[in-house]
């Protein structure tokens, strides 16, 4: 029995080490992680972030350098903390905040201390920076803006937050990231690929040369540059037209789908968004909570359409062969039915066929077209249903998937909607209930942006391709295959002449024939749509929505625009001007209707859009 | 000593030895090399001063095979008198490295006496208990053979270097053998582990813990008729002892030993100061995964993050670049030596050469159990090195000496058979 003692310890004792030892090194893998986090330092080297270009080939964005103070908190040691803040220019609850922000990020990966230092700043810091344990300096790409506008579309960079960290492993803190428009959508191209340098310590945190010679390491692959369909003058021009109004001018080339120009008012300079101001100038545009500058309307922007959709109702109702061309129908000054008049109309000749309704905006004639269109079905919920079918069919009611990464569905109301709205079956409901929508009022909403796709639609006579900014990735043979793809409408090519004739006449002799330009054939469609607001729980009445949407010339057209100018009141009034200029600078290149662009120039809305926060009674519609 | 001799030596012994030697320098090798492409001979680093030393250690194996076996059996006195002498010097002429009055300096070399009084003590150890005259039932005896044993490490412990000095109780393993009661290994465990719980639980815990203990053993006894007072004497030296460690622990320790304890029992978790070392040999070890990073590829090591790691935490090399299978491979080895040379103990034909073999298979075995126990986390840290592995020429030379006096007594064993 003694001697079986000792060696039983050993055997025990060999048997304990190699399960530790099995333990360590293979079951329990954190150990791995630990050991690279300690021996080898990741440092990153960002590239050039790829530049956006017109579609005219002009510059629009470029980079410029920006230089952070980074910081690694639990190699920070031995600081004398009072001179280094009097060096960053910072008080000393500023460094306890930030490095207590920094620990808790992590310990051991970099967070910002100081981001954007200016290139003055640069210079006088990076000499001194070595001194200081824990702390360097790394160099970044920051946007720089050739133009003054378009920063709705642009979009903008920004560090990413915690939330994309977590979704995204690519980013870390610190990092940018496009936030908005054209730079969210497309960072991956934009941003190119950063490249990693594995660089071995030792305890001292000491770099002792690269790891594993290296074979780990790649280099940074500039972002690829891209063309946009936007035109820089036209975009331009269309913000100087909006100044001091409210809205949105959306303008697409119907052959292509390609968007020419997307401005949405009020606007802000792209520059502000950029370098260490970007978060105050941030909040300031944030917290506008009147003007909202951030809200895009012409694609957030959802609002009656007005007018313009009769041109869908008529189409609708030829397709579904409810209305012919020439069939002449009469107006009384108003739509009557059951004893009252649910829809006003103005002063123009009756009766009126198709052109001629369209023409003169006769409410009359529409109400018709649309009721018939709903109860050629045995129930309204089926002729409703059937009418949506139709409306869809222009990417309508829904996200269209242009490729801007904001925007808002709109609505264009099915069966069920008005089920619930008017509780069926305990009460029933007829056409007539949803007699508004033939006239583009009622419950249909719809973006500036769709308003201008069915225009392109109509203008192309029955198709269209999905609306996109993307014209060029540099590198990339093509862009994405939706955007090259054509979608047809329910309605046949046929009906769409009489419709556009009756588009033409609006500009011809109707209620735009002011807005005339000389040597552009352009059909169009006013709108003059109804709205109101809440004030202290009450709904109150505003100055009517101007719209208008047109294309030109009238065959192969070359634009198609949609214009929407909160409280502008009627449609040729501030939207029509506004659309015709537009017109003449894309397709002239220059104005010869200066009287007209004087008027939208000096032209201002500011007082119509005080006068609901003024807390006084005030009159609409002057 | 005829040449019949050298082809009687235990042959696997040698190659074990050999094998250890050898992977023990390539990882010295490793974890001092700070550029591969510069010159191998470099007198400034670690594996070139070990490839001496490891040069040196083959002479010397020679010399101790060569000298006849009785030498060993009737000098034994002398050279523990010898060592003990060298310990005593130290206090008079000894160099101060790292705090500890360890060494002697001869012309730039250090040498380590305290290395080379394992084997002189289990050369004494052996002489007196294989006496004829010697009868270890005997308590005089027994006391005597204790006194042997801890002379040395008594001598040692003031230097100060406990860890060193705790090897000596390895020499239990052959006093058990050898027939002392195994009371005194049971007492040496029971001890440890009322250290430990004590250190865990508190004097209070203890306290009640024992009584209940005594409680149940008395009433499973009462067939016996046990006598009460015995058991209230046992409680009361417990949980006197329980006390003292306490005491001890508190008052006596230095705080460093107390963070050490500590950090094995989980009571602390500060792994930039105290419990650095062992966080970081767990991270090197652990890192290496199945198969490791590669000869001279491990980051850790090159980093140097492992404090020591040329002589106490080398292993954390081996665990690193050769992975599981590497250090799996080492402790076999080791495993396997200290079984052959337990087996070679037993079939010795005089008690001197059993005690011996049983000296040099237990002193190992610490080394062994508290080094790798160290390097993984299990064990708190006590700086001693691993055999044949660690650098430095005292602690290769002296485990040398140790082992192959042994081989010499079994090759003469089988021969004069």
């Amino acid at each position: 029995m003694r001697n079986l003692l000792l060696p039983g310890l050993v055997l025990i004792c060999g048997i304990v080490f190699t399960v530790r030892l099995f333990y360590l090194q293979v079951y329990d893998t954190s150990f791995q992680a630990l050991s690279d986090s300690n021996a080898v330092k990741v440092e990153y080297d960002y590239p050039q972030r790829g530049y956006i270009f017109d579609r005219n080939g002009e510059l629009l964005v470029s980079n410029q350098p920006s230089y952070d103070v980074m910081v690694i908190p639990r190699e920070v040691k031995d600081l004398d903390t009072l001179e280094f803040c009097g060096l960053l220019k910072i008080e000393r609850a500023d460094f306890d905040r930030i490095m207590e922000k920094a620990w808790v990020y992590s310990p051991r990966i970099p967070s910002p201390f100081i981001p954007q230092l200016t290139k003055g700043e640069y210079a006088y810091l990076s000499e001194k920076m070595r001194k200081y344990k824990g702390f360097y300096i790394q160099k970044r790409s920051l946007r720089e803006y050739q133009v003054q506008h378009s920063a709705s579309v642009l979009g903008y960079i920004a560090e990413v937050n915690e939330r994309i960290i977590n979704e995204n492993p690519y980013y870390q803190m610190g990092e940018l990231i496009g936030m908005q428009g054209v730079e969210k959508q497309y960072e991956d191209f934009l941003r190119g690929e950063k490249g990693v340098k594995y660089i071995q310590k030792d305890r001292f945190n000491k770099e002792i040369g690269p790891f594993k010679e290296g074979i780990y390491d790649t280099l940074p692959i500039r972002g690829n540059d891209i063309v946009l369909t936007v035109d820089s003058k036209l975009q331009e021009y269309g913000e100087q037209l909006m100044v001091n109004k409210r809205g949105g001018i959306v303008a697409l080339e119907p052959a292509t789908g390609e968007i020419l120009a997307l401005v949405a008012a009020p606007n802000y300079d792209p520059a502000l968004l950029v370098g260490r101001e970007r978060s105050r100038n941030f909040t300031r545009l944030y917290y506008d909570t009147i003007s909202r500058p951030l809200f895009d309307r012409v694609l957030q922007g959802e609002y009656p359409p007005g007018s313009p959709f009769k041109s869908l109702t008529a189409l609708i109702g030829l397709q579904e062969g409810v209305i012919s061309t020439t069939e002449r129908i009469s107006c009384y000054g108003s739509y009557n039915y059951g004893g009252r008049k649910p829809l006003g109309c103005h002063h123009h000749p009756s009766p009126l066929n198709l052109v001629g309704g369209i023409a003169n905006s006769c409410n009359s004639y529409f109400a018709t077209a649309y009721r018939r269109t709903i109860d050629k079905y045995d129930t309204p919920q089926e002729g409703i249903d059937n009418w949506r079918y139709h409306l869809r069919s222009f990417g309508l009611g829904d996200f269209m998937g242009y490729d801007l990464p904001s925007g808002r569905p709109g609505l264009i109301p099915d069966s069920e909607f008005y089920n619930r709205y008017y509780q069926y079956p305990t009460y029933r409901w007829y056409s007539t209930a949803t007699i508004s929508n033939s006239i583009g009022q009622g419950e249909v909403l719809m973006t500036p942006m769709q308003m201008v796709n069915f225009t392109a639609a109509i203008a192309n006579r029955g198709w269209y391709y999905k609306p996109h900014i993307i014209k060029e990735i540099k590198g990339q043979d093509t862009i994405p295959a939706i955007y090259t793809q054509r979608y047809q409408t329910t309605i046949d090519a046929a009906h769409f002449e009489p419709v556009i004739e009756g588009m033409f006449d609006v500009y011809n002799k109707g209620t735009a024939s002011h807005i005339q330009i000389p040597g552009i054939e352009i059909c169009g469609k006013t709108g003059t749509a109804e709205n109101y607001t809440k004030i202290d729980g009450q709904r109150v009445q505003l100055t009517d929505h101007s719209v208008f949407v047109a294309f030109a010339p009238k065959d192969n057209p070359k634009i198609a625009i949609a214009v929407f100018v909160e409280n502008g009141y009627w449609g040729s009034r501030w939207a029509g001007r506004i659309a015709g200029l537009m017109i003449e600078k894309y397709i002239k290149g220059e104005i010869s209707r200066t009287d007209m662009e004087a008027f939208v120039l000096n032209g201002s809305l500011e007082e119509e859009y005080a006068k609901p926060y003024s807390g006084e009674p005030f009159s609409i519609n002057q | 000593m005829g040449s019949s001799g050298y082809l009687k030596i235990d042959w696997l012994t040698v190659f074990l030895f050999l094998s250890l030697v050898f992977i023990g320098w390539i990882n010295i090798y490793s974890a001092s090399v700070a550029d591969t492409s510069a010159p191998f001979i470099n007198f400034d680093l670690e594996y070139t001063k070990q490839l001496v030393w490891i040069g040196l250690s083959v002479i010397l194996i020679i010399v101790i095979l060569a000298v006849d076996t009785k030498f060993y059996e009737r000098f034994a006195g002398l050279i523990y008198l010898v060592s003990l002498l060298s310990l005593a010097c130290l206090y008079l002429f000894g160099t101060t490295i790292n705090g500890a009055t360890s060494w002697y300096n001869l012309g730039g070399i250090s040498i380590q006496p305290s290395e080379f009084a394992k084997a002189a003590t289990a050369l004494a150890l052996a002489k007196y208990v294989g006496d004829l005259q010697t009868n270890m039932s005997e308590f005089q005896h027994q006391a005597r053979a204790f006194l042997i044993v801890a002379l040395p490490a008594l001598l040692i412990v003031p230097q100060p270097d406990p860890g060193s000095a705790l090897v000596y109780a390895a020499f239990l393993f052959p006093l058990y053998r050898e027939g002392i009661s195994g009371v005194y290994i049971l007492l040496g465990f029971a001890a440890a582990a009322l250290f430990v719980l004590t250190l865990l639980l508190g004097v209070p815990w203890m306290a009640v813990i024992i009584s209940a203990l005594a409680v149940l053993i008395f009433i499973r006894n009462k067939k016996k008729k046990p006598r009460p007072s015995r058991y209230l004497l046992a409680i009361l030296l417990c949980i006197g002892f329980s006390y003292s460690v306490d005491y001890i622990f508190n008052n006596v320790f230095e705080q460093r030993h107390r963070d050490r304890f500590n950090i094995v029992l989980g009571k602390e978790t500060d792994l930039q100061g105290i419990g650095y070392n062992t966080n970081q040999s767990e991270i090197a070890i652990g890192s290496g995964g199945w198969t490791g990073k590669g000869w001279t590829q491990g980051t850790q090591t090159k980093g140097n993050f492992v404090p020591e790691q040329q002589t106490d935490y080398i292993f954390t090399t081996v665990g690193e670049e050769w992975g599981f299978l590497g250090s799996t491979l080492v402790i076999v080895l080791f495993v396997v030596l200290l079984i052959r040379i337990l087996q070679l103990a037993e079939r010795q034909k005089s008690q001197f050469g059993r005690v011996y073999g049983y000296s040099v298979a237990s002193i190992l075995f610490v080394h062994f159990l508290v080094n790798i126990g160290m390097v993984t986390g299990l064990l708190p840290t006590i700086g001693i090195p691993l055999p044949f592995f660690s650098y430095g020429g005292s602690g290769l030379w002296g485990f040398t000496i140790l082992l192959f006096i042994f081989v010499k007594l079994d090759a003469s064993n089988t021969h004069y058979q």
